[in-house]
């Protein structure tokens, strides 16, 4: 018996425990954000939040991830009730075909946690590690760029570094 | 109204037969393209217009299309011209995509086709619909046409009387053939034509809506993995099934010929045993690939047929400058992100296979002889995938998902590839070599071109089962058949060959090869990518040898008053003659006009060239797009934005690794891609809208562009010419000579 903790939800499963995480937010709790890309940590669509960090939700054991806080897209905001990370996206209609996104929202929203806002280089490196196919990455950026300017303009006093 | 008649399907598979045009050799396309074609778009194809749209008696609207969403936006652009022309809101309209049961025949979503066919249809049928509402209303009312107005629905007359859609629509009046003309939504009453609207699947998307194939759960659905040979030489000597057997959750082994699956409950437990069964397999291989060090000699060598493109005069006048130069291409993957995956369910009559395929109709056939089922027995239904981006893995899980719900009836089979998998077994854009000598007399005129493109197969899609790679492997197998070379004037390897640049002596030649080293299929704009990358690379060698601008010289040799445009629009938002050039910094241009009859494209970039290490960065673009009438603008800088950045991807990173018996490009360390990192600054894509055109496709436009402006700007920051894609930092680096 392993006990996960998602999107706020505790779940008790009967599962193998070295089960990738991946596979029971998508089997055993029915999720569609986290996706299947590539299994070894190499592309991000697979990205979710534990304990405030990016990970690769196809390489983290389930028995790893017990008690500890897990956000997946779906934790975020729903598709007629989207976030302000979410709606971003889509204001700035940040995808194609859009397989990656959810890893991308997750992992930039980890970002956007720790610091509200981020620059364009601190994004592009944070962002580093997932992989969109249909050439989305400036589109994406600006998404994040767009919370970041918002974050800017309501807070004045913030200082120098985070609001550039 | 959902159901399908018997005269629908009927018609409906009578179109069957049109789609096999786009296979058909040359000189049968050619009949086929002289001949009147009185309907618009796919119209032609299927004229009836309750095909492509009907109306429930509660006044709900269904429109229906042949073509499917590959994430260019397809759903949103129809739907805007469908709310357009019946003058509704886009949310009233629901949107059936390629679906054998249900949608016409418009054969593959492919070649920036979909506006041009389906767009044009469903824009016609929607307005015709319209004006049989308003006609069949005015005969109720007894009032003239023009005193109604089609509105949210209704038909409004001036004394306020109203009539639903739903009310007019009856059982008939939407089914009748369309009429060659319509009359369109005037433009200063247009509410969606032109306007940005945001897509509509990407609600689902940025918050984990059920939204691609991968998301479909079906009740009682059980999950199936394959295991692929390790080479494409591989038969299987021996494989000890009776571990994997043994797991748990194991429901099913198949076992045939060099074909290895297994069937499990759920998906963790399918991985394990399709490793397990892995493990136990013993292969023969032979080492039948090309040595990868003389990959372009063993091309070269290659018997091929020789297409006539342009068969001109190709030789060199005496007195004028004559250049010779040769490019390659290396093979290239289509990467996408999300692994092909298909779901299969057999009755023990009929099967349903949900699919990511391009072609639901040529699936169909192709799996029928696979499967040995009638074609009435076999319904495909498109949902998304990841971006292909041409023929991928999509059809052969597709197949492998039919094989096994095959194998285990009454429950629905899904199947998703491993990421190897996708990577060693898609078929991959096919390696090219061109051979181009030109000649530039005094005056700066391009005088003589002589130009030989050389490549296997760009297209191997389905339409007979020995396309799907699970055929090849079965106990009895269906082999491969002889891939052709496509039809001009869309042309696969040739596709684009032909400048579009005036010059009077003027010879291009297609050596097709019908072997296939590494397996081959269509991948973003086929032959067109390299054949723009040789072009506009070696027009502007020929103008640095003539002493012309790069802007200059190709305006000078076209009279298309709209490629001077986009040419001219590019170069001033770029800033191209105030270009300041930093240290290892270029600019380099491009001009193309897709397929020769599809969007027009000029496109100027800025590089950084490091000189340690040979590194190219492409650090901005500015593209000016020309695509006939734009339906949603937004859409086409999408796309062109993520084209210049995925064929920047190809042009510097990409290459597909073997050895002489495997391919070694199994993940994405050993097939790079770009990343954030590697991302340019800023991309602009000026939309020159052009209305009342015809709609040209988009989606392919940047490839070839791009990857010639980065090598020119390349030649202008360090001055060197790269003619091999992809342009590796080794390879500039020794072109440098540091
Ligand atoms: S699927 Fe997890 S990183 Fe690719
Ligand atoms: S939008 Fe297709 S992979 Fe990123």
């Amino acid at each position: 018996m392993i006990t996960l903790t998602v999107n706020g939800r505790t779940h008790r499963l009967e599962i193998e425990p070295a089960t990738p995480l991946l596979y029971v937010l998508r089997g055993e709790l029915g999720q569609n954000g986290a996706k299947f890309g590539c299994g070894f940590g190499e592309c991000g669509a697979c990205t979710v939040i534990v304990d405030g960090e990016p990970v690769f939700s196809c390489l983290l054991p389930a028995i790893a991830a017990a008690g500890r806080k897990i956000t997946t897209v779906e934790g975020l905001g729903t598709p007629a009730k989207p976030s302000p990370l979410q709606a971003a996206f889509i204001a700035e209609q940040a995808a194609q075909c859009g397989y990656c996104t959810a890893g991308m929202i997750t992992r930039a929203q980890a970002l956007i946690d720790r610091n509200p806002s981020p620059s364009e280089s601190e994004i592009r490196a944070w962002m580093e590690p997932n992989l969109c196919r249909c050439g989305t990455y400036l589109r994406i950026i600006r998404a994040v760029r767009r919370l970041a300017e918002a974050w800017a303009k309501a807070h004045p006093g913030a200082p120098e570094e985070a609001s550039r | 109204m959902s159901a399908v008649s018997p005269s629908r399907r009927a018609v409906l598979a009578g179109g069957g037969a049109l789609v096999i045009g786009f296979s058909l050799h040359r000189s049968a396309v050619a009949q086929d393209a002289a001949a009147p074609a009185e309907l618009p778009g796919d119209l032609a194809k299927e004229p009836l217009l309750d095909a492509w749209l009907r109306i429930g008696g509660g006044g709900d609207i269904t429109v229906f299309t042949g073509k499917a969403e590959l994430g260019q936006g397809l759903k949103t652009a129809l739907v805007q011209l469908a709310a357009e022309e019946l003058v509704v809101a886009p949310e009233m309209v629901r949107l059936i995509t390629a679906d054998t049961a249900l949608t016409p025949n418009e054969g593959y979503t492919a070649g920036s086709h979909s506006m041009q066919d389906s767009g044009t249809a469903i824009r016609n049928a929607a307005a015709q619909a319209r004006r049989l509402l308003v006609a069949r209303a005015a005969g109720l009312l007894q009032l003239p046409a023009a005193k109604l107005q089609a509105k949210g629905g209704t038909v409004v007359a001036a004394d306020g009387r109203r009539l639903g859609y739903g009310e007019l629509v009856g059982n008939d009046l939407l089914h009748v053939k369309a009429a060659p003309q319509s009359t369109f939504i005037a433009a200063k009453r247009r509410r969606l034509i032109g306007e940005d609207v945001p897509r509509i699947d990407l609600p689902a998307k940025v918050a984990g809506g059920a939204a691609f194939v991968q998301d479909l759960r079906l009740p009682n659905m059980v999950h199936g993995r394959v295991v692929l040979p390790p080479a494409y030489s591989a038969r299987l000597r021996s494989v000890d099934t009776a571990a994997a057997s043994r797991l748990p959750g194991v429901l099913k082994i198949v076992e045939d010929g060099s074909r290895l699956a297994v069937i499990a409950e759920t998906e963790p437990q399918a991985i394990r045993a399709m490793a397990t069964l892995a493990a136990s397999a013993n292969w023969d291989e032979a080492p039948d690939l090309p040595d990868p060090a003389n990959l372009f000699e063993t091309l070269a060598a290659l018997p091929a047929e020789t297409v006539p493109v342009h068969d001109g005069p190709g030789d060199m006048p005496s007195g004028a400058n004559v250049l010779e130069a040769r490019y390659r291409r290396a093979y290239q993957m289509h990467g996408a992100i999300g692994p092909s995956c298909a779901i299969g369910l057999f009755d023990g009559d009929a099967l349903t296979v949900w699919t990511h395929s391009q072609g639901v109709y040529p699936l169909r056939a192709a799996l029928a002889q696979l499967c040995g089922l009638p074609l009435a027995k076999i319904r495909c239904i498109h949902r998304e995938g990841a971006g292909c981006y041409g023929h991928n893995g999509a059809d052969d899980a597709a197949a492998d998902a039919a094989l096994l719900a095959m194998a285990l009836p009454a429950r629905p089979v899904r199947v998703q590839w491993m990421r190897e998998q996708e990577h060693t077994w898609e078929p991959y854009g096919s390696a090219m070599l061109v051979h181009v000598r030109g000649a530039v007399d005094a005056l700066q005129h391009i005088v003589a071109w002589d130009y030989t493109v050389r490549s296997s197969a760009h297209a191997t899609r389905p339409g007979g089962a020995g396309n799907l790679m699970p055929a090849w492997h079965r106990a009895r197998p269906i082999a491969q058949p002889a891939p052709q070379p496509l039809p001009l004037p869309e042309g696969g390897g040739d596709r684009n060959a032909v400048p579009l640049y005036a010059i009077p002596r003027l010879r291009v030649m297609y050596d097709f090869i019908p072997a296939m080293p590494l397996r081959a299929s269509a991948l973003r704009g086929l032959g067109a990518y390299m054949n723009i990358f040789a072009i506009e690379s070696f027009v502007d060698e020929l103008a640095k040898a003539a002493g012309a601008g790069a802007i200059d010289f190709r305006l000078a040799h076209l009279a298309d008053p709209r490629a001077k445009a986009v040419i001219n629009t590019a170069a001033a938002r770029f800033g191209w003659e105030g270009f300041f050039r930093a240290e290892g910094h270029g600019r380099g241009f491009a001009f193309a006009r897709y397929k020769n009859l599809a969007a027009y494209l000029g496109l100027a970039v800025e590089v950084a060239v490091d000189h340690e290490s040979g590194g190219v960065r492409l650090v901005r673009a500015t593209a000016a797009v020309d695509a006939g009438e734009a339906i949603n603008p937004d859409g086409i800088k999408n796309q062109i934005e993520g084209g210049i950045l995925q064929a920047a991807s190809w042009t510097l990173y990409e290459s597909v690794r073997f050895d002489r018996s495997r391919i070694l490009s199994r993940d994405w360390s050993s097939y790079p891609i770009m990343r954030f990192s590697q991302a340019p600054d800023a991309v602009e894509v000026h939309v020159l809208d052009q209305p009342g055109q015809p709609f040209l496709g988009t989606g392919e436009a940047a490839q070839g562009p791009i990857a010639a402006a980065i090598a020119n700007a390349i030649a202008d920051a360090v001055g060197v010419r790269m003619r091999d894609i992809p342009i590796t930092p080794e390879q500039v680096k020794a072109a440098i000579g540091v």
